[in-house]
């Protein structure tokens, strides 16, 4: 099981965190166009490598939080800037 | 072969005081404290054990330890047990597995005679046509199927859990994790050391030779006298993620097992050499044991394997063996040495015992045949770790590659030595495991913001500067100049997978699965590498070519049991909970919830609610204490309705959508206050929901000033329903005028009940009466409740539970998120697409729906089956006339005690939505019945005068 580095908590096990998925944008959702709505829903990069992603320290903190981790390695470092915490839905 | 007790050994293991009686295949037998059930029957001159899993080949002891495949019985209710380690109880009723009718005369033996036709892929090739007759084949083969009897009315037993942190854990108690444990103890590290067998000491609990003893004794003293924590007869099952560690405990006190879950910071693999079977024609046959075989049966429980023994030797545990055979009075007729480039070609005898022994032309008689081959590495965390161990041709045996910096091997995976070498890789690999779990330590609580500040640098990561262990020479045995057995769990022969390789089946990974060798019991520890060498051979190629499969986890096979042990999951009850176990509950579990279900009669229930007054403990509803001056902004961005212009003291229902506009939850939120809200939930979407709205104010609206506090538990929540519920209230309700102009319907108060200030009261009606729901501070919930009881006894109050409130609100139409909503149901399809307003600027799945809006969705609609006595299942398909064509489904369904009849809630295709549209339903009985789309909702009281009231 993961350690995921909770900002305020420290290494958690994963289950003890809600996993958020990969951090993407929301679109307006006055001009959003169907495809664009449907990315934001549905794709996903997925890359074997960095991939900035957000977490809930749901038996925590109750934060939300941004972090990034390596999908190849699960080796995990701040995002590049911190404070950042526009995230995905979960 | 005649296996009988020895005098006394040095080093046995038994306790000759303590005889314990047991029973095997139904016939009276003793032996020791101490004895493993196969060392005892061994013992006892017991030869055979099993019949092998295809050819039911008689078997008896290979090796003599955990892995032994031909060693597994039952014993009482507990299948595939391991003989060769489990140890005897007095009362035992152990019973040989695989047999039939008896172990000495097996009928499936005949499977022998015909085995050139049950090679590899025979079942896959003969029973795969024709296809209808799979099942027929099936009940046949079942009973061919090896293994234990599970018998479906053993009793539970406790199986525990246990969570623990250690600095280092150990797998593995030889002489080198021995001292890496007390190594890393020394430097201050909580150590965890965890052995497979029943005693710590590794190889040198069967050594005979002194300096072995003296070093065993010393060895053994030194972790009495430390602070490490030992854990015999227990396994490291599985290395995962950041050295998260399964183990299980198989000797607690009091736990049939216990599976420890450890997050180690460093691990030290340590699990020494197995002994690898050498494959020639016969090398399954009882009397042929592995050189350890021999040497534990005589140093650990005083068993003499047999009269008169050849010795294939190709190393030094060989050669020991040959000199243990020969102290305790075994003839050694011949020794064959490996190391010379002469190999043993058969083991001959009778169906059930070694006679004889070729090699080299020389026919030697014997009844025991001791093999000493090779090892194999069991680099199983290793390779969970990601690492992809080395094949050395030179040593014979695969070596660790480039595992991860916290997990370190030692022992004789990491290479050989003199006992004083291993000792020294040992204490030095422990040294290193305690520094970089320092290390690891510093680095975990220096990411922790709210513990103590760390002090001082974050220690270095040591580099690894350990003396490496040499590796020696060992010629590379896997198959004589004959064929023989590779796995002796499965039944597969170096033939098979020749033939595998000949049909295609030429990497390692198609041709495990295609003929199933290294799948069996041993999982791989035995057979693995014999069966890399054969494929090999059959390609042409090297070992290091070939390669080799993955161990993956678990280690060693684990029990259903250990897995699912004990439950760690809560269990919630309100605090009116002891009122409702007095008063006759039926219970039923909502989530982590025990909630009423009824007390009894729900009918009665639901009739006494209509005519007179209920309480339900609704406190499982999610309750969110909002606080702040953006609420209104949130609520607008959270429900798809408007919440700008609720006033102070109302309340509103709201329906609240996912992003891509499929119904999330619902509920009523209530204006306590200026900037005080009180937002509910549904009970299972409480949790949910909180971390929804955290989301929301965390990551896309930070600076909205809004403070959202769950307060579920912090009130039980009592709904009072019914027309004599504003009677009953008034009574016990201080300082609020109830009168219908004072206080309306969807309207909220603040009150003291009962005397208790602080509550919350508003007025709303999920089951379609007057009714009051009544949010009391959680210690004063039962107070509460049992002055409502007293207060109403004239009116005829009584409790509803979950079951009643279920019925009344299907008579009243109202959906249940998750119950009529799935998730694919989009906001319109529950018709309240009035609640849905597309010209806010923003809301959760506002594009979604808009682009829903102009489409034609599946909707939820009231049905009345035309036969008022038939009650269709819940998620009974709504189908076309006599077809199967899906066209929707009953989603809720109940006899309506009001109506007297069947009314359901049900989704249907929107060409099916209108009021007066004839339906087949298609009943679980295969029956099809017409039901009728209401134009309502609402089965009863569809105006709704009964809560305006």
């Amino acid at each position: 099981m993961l350690l995921v580095p909770c900002p305020n908590c420290g290494p958690r096990n994963s289950a003890d965190l809600r996993y958020g998925g990969e951090s993407h944008a929301r679109p307006d959702p006055a001009t959003a166009a169907p495809l664009q709505w449907r990315g934001y829903l549905y794709l996903r990069d997925n890359p074997a490598g960095w991939l900035r992603e957000t977490w809930y320290c749901r038996s925590g903190c109750r934060r939300w939080f941004t972090l990034e981790r390596n999908t190849a390695t699960n080796e995990f470092r701040d995002p590049p800037q911190p404070g950042d915490k526009r995230g995905a839905k979960a | 072969m005649t296996m009988s007790r020895l005098e006394a050994q040095p080093t046995e293991v038994i306790d000759r005081s303590t005889t314990q009686r047991f029973r095997w295949n139904g016939k009276r037998f003793s032996g020791f404290e101490g004895d493993t059930i196969a060392s005892a029957l061994a013992a006892a001159g017991e030869h055979v054990f099993s019949r092998s899993m295809k050819y039911h080949r008689p078997r008896g002891i290979l090796t003599a330890d955990y892995w032994d495949p031909n060693l597994l019985v039952q014993v009482g209710d507990d299948p595939n047990v391991r003989a060769g380690h489990r140890l005897l109880e007095a009362g035992m009723d152990v019973q040989a597995q695989n047999v039939w009718p008896s172990l000495r005369h097996d009928i499936k033996a005949a499977n022998g005679l015909v085995s050139r036709f049950l090679t590899a892929g025979f079942y896959y090739k003969t029973f795969m046509r024709p296809q209808k007759l799979w099942p027929a084949y099936e009940r046949v083969l079942a009973t061919f199927a090896p293994g234990g009897k599970v018998d479906p009315d053993t009793p539970h037993r406790y199986h525990d859990k246990r969570y623990t942190h250690p600095d280092v854990v150990v797998a593995g108690a030889g002489p080198a994790g021995i001292e890496a444990a007390l190594a890393a103890a020394a430097a201050g590290a909580r150590v965890l050391l965890v052995e497979h067998e029943h005693a710590v000491g590794g190889h040198l609990r069967y050594a005979h030779p002194e300096p072995a003893r003296a070093a065993l004794s010393e060895l053994r003293a030194a972790l009495d006298a430390s602070d490490v924590e030992v854990l015999t007869d227990s396994t490291v099952t599985g290395r995962y993620e950041d050295n998260w560690l399964g183990i299980v405990q198989r000797n607690h006190p009091i736990a049939v097992e216990r599976l420890i879950k450890a997050r180690a910071k460093v691990l030290v693999v340590a699990p020494g050499l197995i002994e690898r079977p050498f494959v020639f024609s016969g090398n399954d046959r009882p009397g042929v044991i592995t050189s350890g075989a021999a040497r534990r049966l005589i140093n650990l429980w005083g068993v003499k394997p047999g009269e008169r023994a050849v010795v294939f030797t190709a190393n030094s545990d060989g050669d020991a063996a040959a000199a243990d055979l020969d102290r305790v009075g075994v003839e050694v007729a011949a020794v064959i040495d490996g190391r010379d480039g002469r190999r043993v070609s058969a083991a001959q005898g009778s169906s059930k015992a070694l006679e004889a022994v070729l090699a080299g032309g020389t026919r030697t008689e014997a009844d025991l045949l001791v093999v000493a081959a090779g090892w194999t590495a069991p680099t199983s965390l290793l390779n969970m770790s990601g690492d992809r161990p080395v094949y050395d041709p030179n040593a014979a045996r695969f070596f660790p590659s480039d595992p991860p910096g916290n997990v370190l091997a030692t022992g004789g995976l990491a290479g050989d030595g003199s006992l004083d070498e291993l000792r020294a890789h040992g204490a030095a690999t422990g040294q290193l495991a305690a520094e970089r779990a320092a290390a690891v330590a510093h680095r975990y609580q220096a990411r922790t913001a709210r513990a103590l500040p760390v002090t001082g640098d974050e220690p270095a990561w040591v580099a690894d500067l350990r003396v490496p262990l040499r590796r020696t020479h060992h010629p590379e045995l896997h198959r004589s100049d004959t064929h023989g057995m590779i796995d002796f769990s499965e039944d597969v022969g170096s033939k098979d997978l020749v033939a595998a390789a000949r049909e295609g089946y030429d990497s390692v990974e198609l041709a495990k699965r295609y003929t199933t060798a290294t799948m069996g019991s041993a999982q791989g520890k035995l057979e693995t590498v014999n069966t890399v060498a054969a494929i090999a051979e059959a390609r042409g190629e090297t070992i290091a070519q070939v390669g080799t499969t993955v161990w993956r986890p678990p280690y060693a096979p684990l029990t259903l049991g250990a897995l699912a042990g004990r439950v760690f999951e809560p269990v919630r009850v309100s605090s009116i909970h002891p009122w409702h176990e007095a008063n006759g509950v039926r219970t039923i579990l909502a989530g982590q919830w025990i909630r009423p279900d009824h007390y009894g009669d729900p009918a009665a229930e639901v009739r006494n609610v209509r005519a007179n007054v209920g309480l339900i403990d609704v406190t499982p509803l999610g309750k969110l204490d909002l606080r702040g001056p953006d609420i209104p902004k949130l609520l607008n961005l959270l429900y798809t309705n408007k919440w700008s212009k609720l006033p102070v003291g109302k309340v509103r229902y709201g329906m609240m959508c996912a992003e891509d506009g499929v119904v999330l939850d619902d509920g009523v939120t209530g204006r306590l206050g200026e900037d005080h809200y009180l937002m509910t939930t549904t009970s299972s979407g409480a949790a949910g929901v909180w971390e929804w709205v955290e989301n929301w104010l965390q990551t896309e609206r930070p600076h909205w000033r809004v403070h959202v506090t769950p307060v579920t538990t912090a009130y039980s929540s009592i709904n009072v329903a019914g027309p004599k519920s504003r009677e009953l209230v008034s009574r016990v309700v201080e300082g609020v005028d109830l009168s219908p102009e004072a206080f309306k319907y969807m309207e909220v108060r603040t009150a003291t009940v009962a005397g208790v200030a602080g509550c919350f009261m508003w007025r709303i009606g999920f089951t379609g009466e007057l009714s009051f729901e009544l949010h009391v501070p959680a210690g004063h919930g039962m107070h509460v409740w049992e002055a409502l009881m007293e207060a109403g006894a004239d009116l005829g109050v009584g409790p509803f539970g979950l079951e009643g409130q279920r019925i009344m609100r299907l008579e009243k139409g109202h959906f249940i998120v998750g119950q009529d909503t799935d998730g694919l149901t989009l906001g319109p399809s529950t018709g309240l697409s009035p609640l849905i307003k597309l010209d806010k600027d923003d809301f959760a799945g506002l594009p979604e729906l808009a682009w829903a809006a102009d489409r034609k969705l599946p909707m939820i609609v009231a049905i009345q089956p035309d036969d008022p006595n038939v009650v269709p299942e819940e998620a009974a398909q709504i189908v076309r006339g006599d077809t199967n064509e899906i066209l929707g489904r009953i989603t809720s369904s109940r006899m309506s005690p009001m109506l007297g009849r069947a009314i359901c809630l049900g989704q249907v295709e929107p060409e099916l939505a209108a009021g007066g549209t004839k339906v087949t339903v298609l009943l679980v009985s295969g029956e099809r019945i017409s039901a009728t789309v209401m134009d309502h909702h609402a089965h009863f009281d569809p105006d709704g005068e009964r809560l305006r009231g």
